[in-house]
């Protein structure tokens, strides 16, 4: 087989309005209202940051986080154009779809958490740039990104719009973007990691490793396919429709290549710099790391061979267990293994658990509305060849 | 309730006794009582106490020594105002023998000394003024032929109670600033025993006052710290008293005499105020008996430490003092203190209800995937084995 | 076939790239920065200081801050650490029976907590918009609030914990030492050495700091010796003194690359407050990293020529076969 025969996407229909809909919608009020309080009076007047933990959960979490189970579309788009695995480009919509919010929703999040919000444009400005800064490059990055997203997202709303002539055009430009949104992510989510060295000795040497970037960059590869597994059983199981196995079977046989070389240049590592004593220590922090690992390595015990490959409560559970695991891995690198002396304490107050509830709630709500929308899921009504 | 009856029986008895005695109204004499119980930090009622001790008839015999003095301790007793001293000490006390005072001189004089010395054999107060020197055998400092050493310790011999008033009776003094030519030595060096000392030079007189009516009312003298200083006097130091205090605290110093600060008051620490390594009470009471704020200090001029061995005459009067005592507040920042604030009930639960929620749904999502793939499953192993079954084609 | 054979020319490619961009720059560490020769700075002896906070309220005073209160009765200026108020402070150090000065057992000590003006700042490095800036002169490390976007990455940086940002506004600010740069102008220096009684906190040129801090470090404990106060240059103000009992180790001379504010003490001074840091700084460490990866963007332009190059063939490849036999209905 040269040619790979797929159902062309279409919107999935039906109503809007539903239990779901209506539940994100509250939590959207409920988030848009809380951010007022802290647009008029500060961010100490909704969350319980301070100096000893200047980051806490809108940044770790939204904004961190929340781009990182946002690589499923760099993953699929990897595996799809690079390594040229054409078979699972009825991924690579969904996929996009989620990346596409996920980051936007990030990118948009931070602005919540920024001080000075209003200088946001001197991150990209000549004359205040400072390009030996992590961020600088993390935030450029990202910005370019979501703007490649949103053009490589754009001949599904041209399609929508019968605009096959503007669609065309883009379509012979589009490797161009699609290169770039394998670069792009591949600079960024490393970096986000390296910006946890500056931070020197705060951060628990478990954390803290010149091969942070690389650990970062596999970390985010590895997520995105599980954020597909995940979202691919939830989406089937939501809108009633079959879920793509002849897809998702041998990518995760993928992931677990990928997850196999995270783990050896993760624990090897720890060994190499003599940190994994650390690891020994009766701490919560300790604790923390094992659970990290613990849910990197139970997808070989999920989904290790070929038959339980073929049950999507198994491969789902791997998906939840690889994010999971990616969450723990960013969230104790700059928070629960931050520790910048005695005497802090931080734990999100109630207020910033609701924004960053409502995050999520966006992200749910819009991918709701356009996947029934807009032509992004595979059509279901007609046979597949395969 | 008792005494109080007792003293106005007595009172009533003796009161043209003690108002032609002292000179003073009855309100005066009972306000000097207060204000010398007061001054030794005595509980309530002390003054009455007080008050009946001055009126018993017997005046305790005193006998004062000078040796290396400039007089300045008798100096200050003779400004004290109330009452004034020479109503005190012909009629409260009975000054036996005082060199300045005294119309008598030369042989009469000791001679009155040795009467008095005999009548009163092991009941009278010995005060001493004045360093006395010990070197070379003690030849430089005579009174009628004998040597200071020598008297001293005659006088001692006997006394119901010695107290050494003034700096240079107390630890030497400015006689033993350094080189100490002569071995100007402190009383309690000379005697090889502990005496009660009223350092200062001069030091207030009401401190000495006090301490003599304290003897007279209780029988025994005001409780001393190690170096037989009373301790209603010199438990302090200067600098926790000081007017000028909030200055310090505040960083305003004056840095030269006469400069801004200097007129405006500020703290004279930086210019060698020895406030902070000096037990006194000038802070408290001022100097002589002109009320607070006159004291050097209080006058613009940092405390040369002239009570304290080591400070006064010893350490240069513009050398910064070093800090004793340091006993900052509670509220002082500690290297660590607890900061930020942690869970809250809300925050707590809404991650738990969310962790709870997300849990479920994914046990939910992962039971019902399980059980429509064992569904599917079933249903290939059937249509394999009918497809297998050749029966059924 | 063909898809194996376009799957393994990826691999390969995609491979031949990134080992060509991990061989090539790695040589371009960056060098932890040393002090400015000109820098100014201050120099810090626990052993000379009593507590007294003059130096605190002269920099609130210097700086126009706010009071911050700690206690019930909002009276007094009580802040238990520096914050975007409060821009140093002394901290009392206190064990067992707290009788001895400078002493680590049953003693007591002060440390003061401010900007160390490091040679080689965490935050300088971390700010994206080169709001933390350091004087290539003085080697002051500045703040402007106009640049700063307020992400708080220098908060998080510091290995001292000093910028502070103002949580309580919204539109706060960052704010720590800036070594009273505005008052030089006025012929001042900085207000909390100016006002020091005892000159624990003096200034200067930090070589020349350096110099004195090391002398004092070599004098016997007990013996006399002269301390200046207020500038270490002129006027002199300088007084006779007794030699205390000092830690054989100048904190802030190789911590990082070296500090512009060196510090003194009896007390270990990890006990005092005081982190223990190598040499090299963590800003070398992250730049190092950083110019590896993207100095002069050399590898992400090769990597984008490669994944070019792979994804429009791949795309092709894809047009075709969707032209195909794609449009069923």
């Amino acid at each position: 087989m040269t040619h790979h025969q797929y159902a062309s996407p279409a919107p999935v229909g039906g109503s809007l309005i539903n239990v779901a809909t209506l539940v994100c919608g509250v939590l959207i009020a409920v988030m848009a209202s809380i951010l007022l309080v802290r647009f008029f009076f500060g961010l100490g007047a909704v969350t319980h940051i301070n100096d000893g933990y200047s980051w806490g959960m809108w940044v770790v979490v939204d904004v961190m986080i929340g781009s990182a189970l946002a690589c499923g579309g760099f993953s699929v788009a990897l595996l799809v154009y690079i390594f040229n695995q054409g078979q699972y480009h009825p991924l690579v919509r969904p996929a996009l779809l989620a990346s596409l919010f996920g980051y936007t929703l990030a990118g948009g999040g931070i602005f919540f958490d920024l001080g000075r919000w209003w200088n946001f444009w001197h991150i990209f400005w000549p004359g205040y740039v400072n390009v030996n800064s992590v961020m600088f490059e993390v935030a450029a990055s990202v910005t370019a990104y979501i703007l490649v997203m949103w053009i490589e997202f754009s001949p599904v709303f041209l399609e929508k719009l019968g605009m096959r002539d503007a669609k065309k055009k883009l379509n012979k430009l589009l490797f161009f973007f699609i290169a770039l949104g394998v670069l792009l992510p591949m600079m960024h989510q490393s970096s986000l990691g390296t910006m946890l060295v500056v931070m020197g000795g705060q951060v628990n040497p478990l954390w803290q490793t010149p091969v942070v970037p690389l650990i970062y960059l596999l970390s985010a590869i590895i997520i995105g396919y599980g954020v597909v597994l995940f979202e691919s059983c939830v989406a089937a199981s939501s809108y009633r429709r079959t879920i793509e196995m002849k897809l998702l079977n041998p990518m995760s046989k993928i992931m677990l290549g990928v997850l196999a070389v995270y783990l050896v240049v993760r624990f090897g590592d720890l060994v190499l710099r003599g940190a994994l004593g650390e690891a020994f220590k009766p701490s919560f922090v300790a604790l923390s790391f094992w659970v990290e690992n613990i849910c990197f390595v139970a997808p070989f015990f999920l989904i290790g061979n070929l038959v339980a490959r073929r049950n999507p409560a198994r491969l789902f559970l791997a998906g939840v267990a690889i994010m999971l695991g990616g969450i723990l891995l960013r969230l104790n690198g700059f928070l629960i293994g931050f520790d910048t002396g005695p005497g802090w304490h931080y734990f999100p107050s109630f207020p910033e658990v609701m924004v960053t509830v409502g995050m999520f709630a966006i992200e749910v709500f819009g991918y709701i509305i356009i996947t029934r929308r807009f032509p992004v899921l595979p059509r279901e009504d007609v046979p597949v060849a395969h | 309730m008792n005494r109080m009856n007792e003293i106005f029986d007595l009172g009533r008895d003796a009161l043209h006794g003690i108002e032609q005695r002292l000179g003073m109204s009855r309100r005066d004499y009972l306000q000097f009582c207060s204000t010398l119980a007061v001054t030794m930090g005595l509980p309530k009622g002390a003054d009455a106490a007080v008050a009946n001790a001055i009126e018993t008839a017997k005046r305790p015999s005193v006998i004062w020594l000078h040796f290396q003095e400039c007089t300045g301790c008798s100096e200050s007793l003779l400004r004290a105002e109330h009452p004034t001293l020479e109503k005190l000490i012909l009629d409260v006390i009975s000054l036996d023998y005082h060199e300045t005072l005294m119309a008598a001189s030369g042989h009469q004089a000791e001679a009155a000394r040795k009467d008095a010395m005999a009548a009163n054999k092991g009941k009278y107060v010995l005060v001493v003024e004045g360093a006395i020197p010990v070197k070379d055998n003690g030849i430089y400092c005579k009174i009628g032929g004998h040597k200071a050493t020598d008297l001293v310790k005659e006088c001692a011999a006997d006394a119901a109670a010695v107290i050494a008033i003034g700096s240079c009776a107390s630890w030497g003094g400015m006689p033993s600033t350094g080189p100490n030519p002569t071995g100007a030595s402190s009383v309690a060096e000379v005697l090889g025993k502990p005496v009660v000392t009223i350092p200062g030079c001069p030091p207030n007189p009401y401190n000495f006052l006090a301490t003599v009516v304290h003897f007279l009312t209780f029988g025994k003298l005001p409780d001393v710290d190690k170096l037989g200083r009373p301790k209603f006097a010199y438990s302090r130091l200067i600098h926790e008293n000081c007017e000028r205090r909030a200055h310090f605290d505040a960083g305003r110093f004056a840095m030269e005499f006469g400069d801004e600060g200097h007129r405006k008051g500020y703290c004279l620490y930086k210019l060698g105020c020895k406030g902070p390594e000096t037990y006194a009470n000038c802070s408290t009471i001022g100097f002589g008996d002109a009320g607070e704020n006159n004291w050097p200090v209080g006058c613009g001029h940092p405390c040369i430490g002239c009570s304290e061995k080591g400070v006064g005459f010893t350490k240069p009067i513009h050398q910064v003092a070093q800090m004793l005592n340091v006993t900052p507040p509670l509220q002082y920042a500690r290297i660590v203190e607890q900061q930020g604030k942690g869970a809250s009930f809300a925050s707590a639960a809404a991650i738990a209800a969310l962790a709870g929620a997300a849990a479920g749904a994914a046990v939910m999502l992962t039971r019902n995937l399980g059980l429509s793939h064992a569904a599917e499953e079933a249903e290939r192993a059937k249509a394999e084995s009918k497809s297998k079954d050749p029966a059924q084609v | 076939m063909d898809t194996r054979r376009h799957f393994l020319k990826g691999v390969l490619a995609s491979g031949a790239a990134i080992t060509t961009a991990a061989v090539a720059p790695p040589a371009r560490a960056r060098e932890t920065h040393n002090r400015p020769a000109d820098a100014l700075g201050l120099l810090y002896d626990a052993t000379l200081c009593v507590g007294c906070k003059a130096c605190l309220t002269a920099c609130k005073t210097a700086n126009g801050l706010a009071p911050e209160f700690s206690t019930a009765d909002h009276l007094w200026d009580t802040p238990l650490d520096t914050s975007a108020y409060t821009f140093n402070l002394i901290k009392m150090y206190r064990n067992g029976t707290m009788e001895t000065k400078d002493a680590e057992v049953n003693g007591y000590a002060f440390m003061q907590t401010s900007c160390m003006h490091c040679a080689d700042p965490s935050c300088v490095s971390a700010c994206p918009v080169s709001a933390m800036t350091k004087d290539p002169g003085t080697g002051i490390v500045a703040y402007d609030p106009d640049a700063c976007v307020g992400c708080r990455y220098c908060v998080v940086a510091c290995p001292f914990g000093i910028p502070k940002y103002q949580y309580d506004s919204p539109t706060g600010k960052i704010g720590k030492c800036e070594l009273c740069r505005h008052r030089y102008k006025d012929g001042h220096y900085s207000a909390c050495a100016e006002v020091c009684p005892t000159g624990a906190t003096l200034y200067g040129k930090s070589s020349d700091l350096l110099a004195e801090a090391k002398r004092r470090i070599a004098l016997k404990p007990g013996s006399l010796t002269r301390y200046p106060r207020g500038r270490i240059s002129a006027p002199d103000q300088s007084y006779e003194a007794p030699v205390g009992k000092y830690l054989q180790h100048v904190y802030g001379e190789k911590e990082y690359g070296g500090t512009q504010v060196l510090k003194l003490s009896g007390v270990a001074f990890d006990k005092v407050g005081m982190p223990n840091l190598p040499p090299t700084s963590s800003a070398a460490t992250s730049e190092t990293i950083q110019h590896s990866l993207y100095g002069g963007m050399l590898m992400p332009i090769a990597v984008l020529g490669v994944l070019g190059f792979i994804a429009r063939r791949n795309v092709h490849d894809e047009d075709d076969s969707a032209g195909n036999g794609k449009e069923e209905k």
